[in-house]
């Protein structure tokens, strides 16, 4: 495939990882964070880590749009589903996502739920306009990445006058979750994850550009390289992060400039911001409630909003108690250290979030890397 | 007039019936009553198309010889896709296709089909005919005639059009022993061509996703080319075609089974490069991808040579390769060395293949 296997070349990504044997310091140990699910399903996918020295540690942060949907909010969707007769459209990762009373979307589908899967807010619209006498919803999760196609959904459907659509808002924000593990007392206080610095978002930074990272580089000294999603977007901005470190730097740097500038998409966030207005708060799976971290519809677009429509409430609900996805997300813990990783949480039957997306830190591990925590013999 | 017509053997009195309007008639619950419209449709659409001495009788079974002393198999698959024509077949090549395969995976030639049609109320009788005549051609093709059959007719709702099911009969060679339980540390993996063409020629039809693809769905009767492989070598342990969940499902369904391991080399496996990109594009991994006409065969070392040229010797296995190895390994993992030059495991797929938002 052009343009993509330049960025899967196994040759050039050996000789970046000789180059980050050879400059990171045998005397001290780096930890960076991978903010984005994107880039933690490419490690596990391609086996990077292998390719690191061993003092080079990689922690999962929280950028999984689907691992840090509190149960709360699933609820919500598939009461819509199954008590108000409402066609409910999501991404296709939303769906099995575990929710209370252990049922899922696509659980509560199998109990007569209309719930469909949809490859983009457009097609939600479409589903709409083929059920005029229906009323459609589409639970919207994500990033800054999914955003601005909800506001153009939401814009398109008054622009036709349609007036059995709504948005399950749920989009949150990625400034606002590293500024809390920044300020988390596990990374302040007590150094318990000691972050020496992060591979930035991919897609997320297309829309919002580099310029909003710049406030942690300078603010907590923390370096951060904006990474793609292929495997040598991540070798790449390890090397640079190292470098950074090594220099005693603590800059934004653009790794994906293929695809990132400074401004990032200007017609996008004059959308978002058109539809869209911060929440003062917004609980996450894993990092609880968290300051202006989300993002709610606008009182002019109020007949959009499925949250006011149907006079919805947020109910918060707890994690099951053994679950670790919390402590994972924060990068507190390692997938193999939750008790009931592989035994009781698995791809089927997830308990916790970060078990349903392959970007999650546990279904990737679980898919791709668990083969590592048992000695298997290996032929030649 | 009266005289049955015995060209047929039909029991519909020809000259007081009017022919079924195939252009604009759909499926009603008549259909499925037994009463003279059944037997109508019966006789101008199936029996049309599948003509043989054996559906001529007009049994409700089929009665034929077998030969002495050997093993026979059966098999059968249920076919339920949607859409019900995509580029490259439709349901009713891909019933006569799923079940000849079944049977060929055991190392059977496959001998006789029975299938059984649910046809909802509603369905246009033009697609069916389109449908019964692509599987009367399809079994022609493959020289396996369905031999009996039955339907049914389902209310709206109560259906997707037609399921169809088909189950087939065949007999194994003698020396011949072919399981998905005889793979051994040592043996070598060939896969018969490129992954997911089609899973990939299918999602392309879909209404939420339809793309344009240059892409046509794989499906093709196996059982020739394993005729020929087991010509090359009978001593072929396990064969199986890598149907639903793809490559990496049936390689770990025969990893339990046989209680070993696997390393495979991403690199020597084959997708076309259309496939790679729609893959890329919906998020989804090619290795989990559908294939209707690809089978995976586990071959003694020493054998992988002389069936991977007979493999590349015919029509349907002509970008055959080798594409790993069978190892010890308690936990039956799966595991791939990557082009990119790490290892990773190939799991099972869970649940549906969902794509990824991010």
């Amino acid at each position: 495939m052009k343009y993509i296997d330049e960025f899967r070349d196994g040759e050039v990504a050996r000789k970046i990882g000789e180059r980050l044997r050879g400059e990171a310091d045998p005397a001290r140990q780096y930890s960076f964070m991978e903010f984005c699910g994107g880039h933690t399903h490419a490690i596990s996918r391609y086996g990077v880590r292998e390719l690191l020295p061993p003092n080079v540690r990689m922690i999962h942060g929280p950028g999984c749009p689907v691992c840090v949907l509190p149960i709360g909010r699933v609820d919500m969707a598939i009461k819509l589903a199954l008590e108000r007769g409402v066609i409910v459209c999501t991404y296709g990762d939303t769906m099995r996502v575990p929710a209370s009373d252990n049922l899922s979307l696509t659980k509560a589908k199998a109990r007569g739920g209309d719930i469909r899967m949809v490859y983009s807010a457009t097609d939600a619209l479409t589903v709409a306009r083929d059920n005029p006498g229906r009323e459609v919803v589409f639970f919207a999760i994500g990033f800054e990445t999914t955003t601005p196609p909800t506001a153009l959904a939401i814009l398109r459907a008054q622009r036709e006058g349609l007036a059995n659509f709504s948005v399950l808002c749920c989009h949150v924000l990625t400034p606002s979750a590293i500024t809390h593990i920044l300020e988390s007392p596990e990374v302040r206080r007590y150094g318990t994850v000691p972050i020496d610095g992060f591979v930035g978002p991919a897609h997320v930074s297309i829309v919002i550009g580099s310029g909003p990272y710049e406030h942690f580089a300078e603010e907590y000294r923390k370096p951060v390289v904006i990474a793609g999603f292929e495997p040598l977007d991540v070798m790449q901005a390890i090397l640079m992060l190292v470098r950074q470190v090594n220099e005693g730097r603590a800059h934004v740097e653009n790794e994906f400039s293929r695809a990132v500038d400074r401004d990032g998409n200007l017609g996008a966030q004059q959308k978002v911001s058109e539809v869209f207005e911060l929440r003062p708060t917004f609980e996450w799976r894993g990092l609880g409630e968290v300051p202006y971290s989300a993002l709610k519809i606008r009182p002019a677009f109020a007949q959009f909003d499925a949250e006011r429509r149907f006079g919805l409430g947020y109910t918060p609900v707890a994690d099951n108690k053994a679950c670790e996805c919390g402590a994972i997300l924060r990068g507190v813990k390692q997938p193999t250290d939750c008790k009931i990783f592989g035994t009781v949480c698995t791809p089927e039957n997830p308990v916790g979030s970060c078990m349903v997306s392959s970007e999650g830190a546990c279904a990737a591990h679980y898919a791709y890397g668990r083969f590592k925590d048992i000695p298997v013999k290996v032929m030649a | 007039m009266n005289a049955r017509d015995n060209s047929t053997g039909g029991t519909v009195r020809a000259g007081y019936v009017r022919p079924l309007d195939i252009r604009n008639g759909r499926i009603d619950m008549g259909h499925g009553a037994g009463g003279r419209a059944a037997a109508q449709l019966i006789e101008e659409i199936f029996l049309a198309a599948f003509d043989n001495p054996w559906l001529r009788q007009g049994n409700d079974g089929a009665a034929f010889a077998i030969p002495a002393g050997q093993r026979m198999v059966m098999a059968t698959d249920g076919h339920v896709i949607s859409p019900l024509f995509f580029p490259g077949g439709d349901i009713g090549a891909l019933s006569v296709h799923g079940t000849v395969n079944d049977v060929a995976m055991m190392g059977a030639t496959p001998l006789y089909l029975a299938a059984s049609f649910i046809l909802e109320e509603g369905f246009p009788l033009a697609d069916l005919k389109r449908i019964v005549q692509s599987m009367a051609a399809a079994a022609r093709d493959a020289g396996v005639p369905v031999i009996t059959g039955d339907t049914k007719v389902v209310e709206q709702g109560k259906g997707d059009g037609v399921f169809i099911s088909t189950t087939g009969v065949g007999v194994v060679p003698h020396g011949v022993d072919v399981s998905g339980a005889n793979a051994r540390p040592g043996d070598v993996i060939l896969l018969s061509g490129t992954v997911g063409d089609h899973g990939v020629a299918v999602l392309s039809q879909r209404e939420s996703i339809e793309f344009e693809t240059t892409i046509t769905s794989d499906t093709a009767a196996l059982h020739t080319l394993v005729a020929a492989m087991l010509a090359a070598s009978p001593a072929i342990r396990v064969l199986r075609d890598p149907t639903r969940g793809g490559l990496a499902t049936t390689l770990n369904e025969i990893a339990g089974q046989s209680g070993v391991g696997m390393l495979l080399d991403e690199a020597a496996i084959p997708v076309k490069p259309e496939v790679d990109a729609a893959c890329e594009l919906l998020g989804l991994d090619p290795l989990y991808v559908a294939n209707e006409g690809k089978l995976v065969a586990i071959v003694p070392a020493e054998q992988a040579d002389a069936v991977l040229a007979a493999m590349r010797a015919h029509p349907r296995g002509a970008d055959a390769a080798r594409i790993g190895v069978v190892q010890e390994d308690t936990h039956h993992f799966v595991q791939m060395n990557t082009r990119f030059g790490g290892r990773r495991v190939v799991d099972w797929l869970s649940g549906e293949q969902l794509p990824r938002i991010c």
